[in-house]
């Protein structure tokens, strides 16, 4: 059975540093009623409803379920949640609507950073044995790529900077992101990335909503079909990688369609500069291509939420009249070890 | 509003893993000064090695020796560590391709500044003093301009092979509960119990999360509820739980204070074990400089109707 599936509505919350005044569950609430509010459906009215968050983030085992208040999960609900990016969360709700059991599906993601030092928390997702005992954050496993890219000649430090500044300039025009405008491009956090290079850490939420078919056309006046979707991921070790080159990302975007005809916009989830760099060589991305025109997530990086905001930013785009063909990246794991690919168009005009 | 409350929470935890027969090999190895890679069917020799190759899936076990010299592929200066990492002194973060390696180990490289490290340097193994078998029993690299050290001719076979790690892992957080626990929390410390009322379906929850979980609408409307209460169902404890104080058998319950449409937990003391049941009415004590009730006890009230209490259970 072929269906149709498209984003229908997109929102998500101002990004900010922290939000400690706020729950999850209080932070996220707001969006979850603005995407509800944007097609009129209520929570009982949803047919399927996923979530991506971190129990590494918030501390706590199972720190979902509380934020399942937010749904209003009683009477009970068909629901389900993925321990990483939204974006993950909206591939297992596009299958689930592909199946023909729901015709439409919410799909939120949120992360707090605030709390935690992002940092080190990151550092326990790596291979236990050989890379978690010596801590190497983020930042440092950024870094090394960053560097393999110079000593290639993919890159250098001015062309990384530019790429920051590219992102913070479009994110004027957000209002959500977090950095806006010129940024220092700073000092070096761990060499080469300085401080301009790296995403802000912050707090934030995303939600989206899914509809099949007619349904999705009489919820959204140019709903953003999605053409395809796809994920993969490369090896565990660092090192068995070649860092400078992303082939899980080129196997997802060609099994999602990408290549088959050219897209006018691109929202890459790198949350480090010279992860663009990667990123628009695995995708075939040249300068007609509007990449990241909402700051992408140099702009704002809410852990967990980053991925599916690429993705509704896309779909936003097509909504507004904006693109026709949008191409939207998540990524996962250190040196974009995972990574997907989802094409969305809007109707002929 | 109130300013929220805020709390430290360290979450840490020593991990105890188990060893496959190839990580065995290669952490025994550094503790015996010997570093091993595994051999993949078409040749190539990973470091560290790995139970499964990358590319094919096919299981691998051919452990073979490699040097513990090695050529740097690309670093990373890191001039402010962080807890935990290898060093505590300004390094550089390093993948190094061991001679006889064809994939690169991530470590740290004690280096007297980002000048005297590139791409391409060489290096070598500095060992830790104390090893144990786990990879910080390599201490760091250091630069290496000497030749490539013969092998020991290991085989990868080890008697006293070690079979486990123990990882210790700390994190450090902030917690803070935000607003609507806050303002539970703060009306405990006058011994006072606050819900939120829904408002759409007017219920009153307690203690509040901020959200009405069958509506999915914020909560704001707060309601002071109790202090007395209705045992809703209990459960008889008869094991004791490690730390705590608590008599055997004790019973635990289900009580909604009137008020509320949520029943919260608490123990019931001050009546026999065995005359607890539902319907009962009770009412909080509260121990000296306590942040919450210690326990419920009977209010000598004829017991609740079973009829106002049946939405609760
Ligand atoms: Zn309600």
């Amino acid at each position: 059975m072929t269906r149709d599936i498209a984003v229908v509505a997109f929102a998500q919350t101002d990004h900010r540093r922290t939000s400690e005044d706020l729950s999850e569950v209080e932070m996220l609430m707001p969006v979850l009623h603005e995407v509800l509010d944007r097609t009129g459906l209520k929570t009982a009215d949803i047919g399927f409803t996923c979530s991506g968050s971190s129990d590494y983030l918030a501390g706590r085992a199972f720190s979902f379920t509380l934020a399942l208040d937010g749904v209003g999960a009683w009477p009970p609900i068909s629901e389900s949640h993925v321990e990483t990016d939204g974006a993950w969360a909206l591939y297992e709700a596009w299958t689930k609507l592909l199946t023909g059991e729901a015709d439409t599906a919410l799909v939120y993601s949120y992360g707090k950073s605030s709390p935690g030092s992002v940092r080190d928390v990151l550092t326990r997702q790596l291979d236990p044995y050989y890379l978690a005992p010596l801590w190497p954050d983020s930042v440092a496993l950024a870094a090394l790529q960053a560097q393999a890219l110079i000593d290639a000649g993919h890159t250098d430090e001015p062309a990384l900077a530019a790429f920051a500044a590219r992102s913070r300039e479009a994110a004027r025009d957000n209002p959500h992101a977090q950095l806006r405008g010129p940024v220092p491009h700073g000092d070096h956090l761990v060499r080469p990335l300085r401080t301009g290079d790296c995403p802000p850490i912050g707090d934030g939420a995303a939600a989206v909503i899914l509809a099949a078919g007619e349904r999705a056309r009489t919820l959204c006046p140019r709903p953003a079909w999605i053409r395809g979707v796809d994920h993969r991921i490369e090896a565990h070790g660092l090192g068995v990688r070649d860092l400078t080159d992303s082939p899980s990302t080129r196997l997802a975007a060609e099994r999602a369609g990408a290549f088959e005809r050219p897209v006018d916009t691109a929202e890459l989830h790198a949350p480090f500069t010279a992860q663009e760099v990667v990123l628009r060589r695995a995708l075939r991305l040249d300068d007609t291509v509007c990449v990241n025109p909402s700051g992408g997530a140099l702009a704002a990086n809410p852990i967990m939420a980053a991925g599916l905001i690429r993705i509704g930013e896309a779909a936003a785009r097509i909504h507004r009249g904006e693109s026709d063909r949008a191409l939207a990246h998540a990524t996962s794991g250190p040196c974009l070890q995972q990574n997907l690919v989802a094409v969305l168009e809007g109707d002929p005009r | 509003m109130p300013e929220v409350l805020k709390a430290p929470l360290v979450v840490e935890f020593p991990f105890t893993r188990s060893l496959g027969p190839v990580q065995s090999a290669f952490l025994t190895g550094l503790r015996e000064r010997v570093v091993l890679g595994v051999r993949t069917r078409d040749g190539r020799t990973l470091v560290p090695p790995v139970e499964y190759d990358p590319v094919t899936a096919e299981e691998l076990g051919d452990l073979v020796e490699v040097a513990p010299t090695g050529t740097v592929t690309t670093w990373a200066w890191n001039h402010d560590p962080r807890r935990g990492q290898p060093l505590d002194t300004p390094f550089a973060w390093v993948l190094v391709r061991l001679d006889g390696a064809d994939t690169a180990l991530l470590h740290a490289l004690d280096a007297p500044g980002p000048e005297a490290v590139r791409t391409g340097m060489r290096v070598r193994v500095r060992w830790a003093a104390e090893r144990t078998g786990a990879i910080t029993d390599i201490a760091c690299f250091e630069p290496y301009t000497g030749a490539t050290p013969p092998l020991t001719g290991h085989d990868g076979h080890f008697d006293d092979a070690v079979t486990g790690i123990v990882a210790h892992a700390r994190l450090d957080y902030t917690y803070s509960p935000g607003r609507a626990q806050t303002a539970y929390i703060d009306a405990l410390r006058g011994r006072r119990t606050v819900g939120e009322r829904c408002p759409a379906c007017r219920k009153v929850y307690v203690p509040p999360r901020g959200a009405c979980p069958t509506c999915g609408l914020a909560t704001s409307e707060q309601v002071e509820v109790g202090p007395r209460g209705t045992v809703t169902t209990f459960c008889i404890v008869n094991i004791k739980a490690k730390n705590l104080d608590i008599e055997v058998p004790y019973v635990y319950a289900h009580i909604a204070l009137d008020g509320a449409d949520l029943a919260l937990h608490g123990r019931i003391g001050g009546i026999p074990y065995d005359q607890v049941r539902m319907g009962l009415r009770v009412e909080p004590v509260w121990a000296e400089g306590a942040r919450h009730p210690d326990h419920y006890r009977p209010t000598g009230e004829p017991d609740a109707d079973y009829d106002t209490y049946r939405e609760l259970l």
